[in-house]
């Protein structure tokens, strides 16, 4: 069963595609490739929310679809949830 | 693909439609009432009030006529009938729609009254509704429908599954020379590189390229400080999992399919002019809106992958809705026409999801309604550039 799905083997970050818990192992992957993948949760992720799939620091760039899709504003550990609180746009800011 | 065959209905002009209105238009805010009046009067016909059409100017003006004018002129709408307060905007709404050919006539209600006027139009519009009742459909092609494109209230299943989806379809409609159109000028934001690349030569990425600008330039003017957060990418979006415009637009953008160029940039409500193949519209990102607009360019079929779920109509253009999301077409079952959600996990590949949706897009045009038909959602809405005189 599919934890999660990442677009491109540059993401570094994956989409939950069912209700991930806390502690739980995830089976993933890449759509691309069709490659399996595999991810811890630290944190709930709601359906259709991200796990980072490494660590980040401030000012990092998060890729999503192999692009750039913005910049991190505070610390995230793999496996942690990526939302609007970690993650901002670099467009309009 | 193979071209599969349709009935539907054809035209006047040619032109290939999937239903068969009979529209009664008010030219202005008020003669709406004289419109409903009709509408109520004659069982069959569809009035369709809306919020503007007064001391508009300029290119705001000219945007008012062609919707008006296209909307009337849609192949879904067999026949129209025109009211407004005073005769000369009214019958230059009747003189554009009458270049297709089909039934229009005008009336108006300065000198006469609302009830008067109603009467004589009523008259007109059971001719036009009798009329259109024993047209039938006939066989045509898949590639004769020209299809609109817009995801809406979108999360990260829409870039994962109902978006690649449509474009999926696009590739193979295309392929065939049929013709298609996106736009939501806006939230292309954050990957208008892939969409420029997208671009059949130079001229067309730097019609694009210039449009793109304007809307930058927009919202830098007038934000007043503000990231956009909540109103782009909205509240449903950032429930949904999506977190910045650059994520979103690069979901949005798997609408587009991997293979097919777009070969022209059209404004707001443009008819689609120069052949078979895909078309970016500079378009509003809000759903009705931005279906209204196409509706107005002559799309006849409208694709709509959703996340969270949108549930926005038209009244003359039949939207279909897809979703990815599990949840959504559970708990909004009544909205969804195609459930993609396999793909999610792995049990439908993209071609198969393209193929499923051409399937929902046949019958369709063969008559079967609608989700947003058959639930009465008819969001006609016009896209207003600027403050009235």
């Amino acid at each position: 069963m599919i934890q999660f799905l990442v677009h491109d083997k540059k993401d570094t970050v994956g989409v939950a595609v069912v209700d991930v818990k806390a502690g739980q192992t995830l089976e993933g992957r890449d759509l691309a490739t069709n490659e399996k993948l595999s991810a811890k949760a630290l944190m709930d992720i709601p359906l259709g929310h991200k796990i980072a799939l490494k660590d980040f620091k401030p000012g990092d760039t998060v890729y999503k679809y192999a692009c750039d899709i913005g910049k991190v504003v505070a610390s995230i550990k793999a496996g942690e949830h990526v939302h609007i609180h970690n993650l901002k746009t670099k467009r309009w800011a | 693909m193979q071209d599969r065959k349709i009935m539907a209905y054809r035209r006047e002009n040619g032109r290939v439609g999937v239903r068969n209105h009979v529209v009664v238009l008010p030219v202005d805010d008020i003669s709406n009432a004289c419109a409903e009046m009709v509408g109520n009067n004659i069982k069959g016909a569809m009035a369709l009030p809306h919020a503007y059409g007064r001391l508009q100017f300029g290119e705001d003006l000219d945007l008012f006529f062609r919707t008006m004018i296209g909307t009337g002129s849609n192949p879904n709408v067999a026949a129209c009938v025109v009211i407004g307060i005073e005769p000369g905007w009214t019958q230059k709404i009747v003189d554009g729609i009458a270049k297709t050919g089909k039934p229009v006539a005008g009336f108006s209600i300065e000198g006469r009254g609302d009830i008067k006027t109603a009467a004589e139009a009523s008259y007109k519009t059971k001719e036009f509704v009798q009329w259109a009742s024993e047209i039938q459909r006939s066989e045509c092609k898949f590639s004769e429908l020209y299809i609109s494109v817009k995801c809406g209230e979108s999360d990260t299943t829409t870039g994962l599954s109902s978006c690649p989806t449509v474009g999926n379809v696009l590739d193979k409609h295309c392929a065939l020379g049929g013709i298609a159109s996106f736009g939501e000028t806006s939230e292309l934001t954050g990957a208008e590189h892939i969409v420029k690349s997208k671009a059949a030569n130079k001229e067309v990425e730097a019609k694009f390229t210039a449009m793109f600008e304007d809307y930058q330039k927009l919202v830098f003017a007038e934000r007043a400080g503000s990231d956009l957060s909540e109103s782009q990418p909205t509240k449903g979006n950032i429930a949904g999992g999506l977190t910045t415009i650059e994520e979103k637009a690069l979901g949005n953008v798997e609408k587009l399919g991997k293979r097919t160029k777009y070969i022209d940039a059209l404004q707001p409500a443009e008819a689609p002019a120069k052949g078979p193949g895909l078309y970016f519209m500079d378009t509003s990102s809000a759903a009705a809106e931005a279906v209204t607009l196409w509706a107005a360019s002559g799309a006849v079929v409208h694709l709509f992958p959703t996340g969270q779920g949108n549930v926005i109509g038209n009244p003359i253009e039949p939207v279909i809705k897809l979703s990815g999301n599990p949840k959504t077409v559970a708990t909004m079952a009544e909205h969804i026409d195609l459930d993609v959600s396999a793909i999610l996990r792995g049990e439908m590949t993209l071609d198969q999801a393209g193929d499923a949706l051409i399937d929902v897009i046949v019958r369709t045009a063969n008559g079967r309604l609608t989700s947003a038909e058959a639930l009465g959602h008819r969001e006609f809405v016009m896209t207003k550039l600027y403050r009235s005189a």
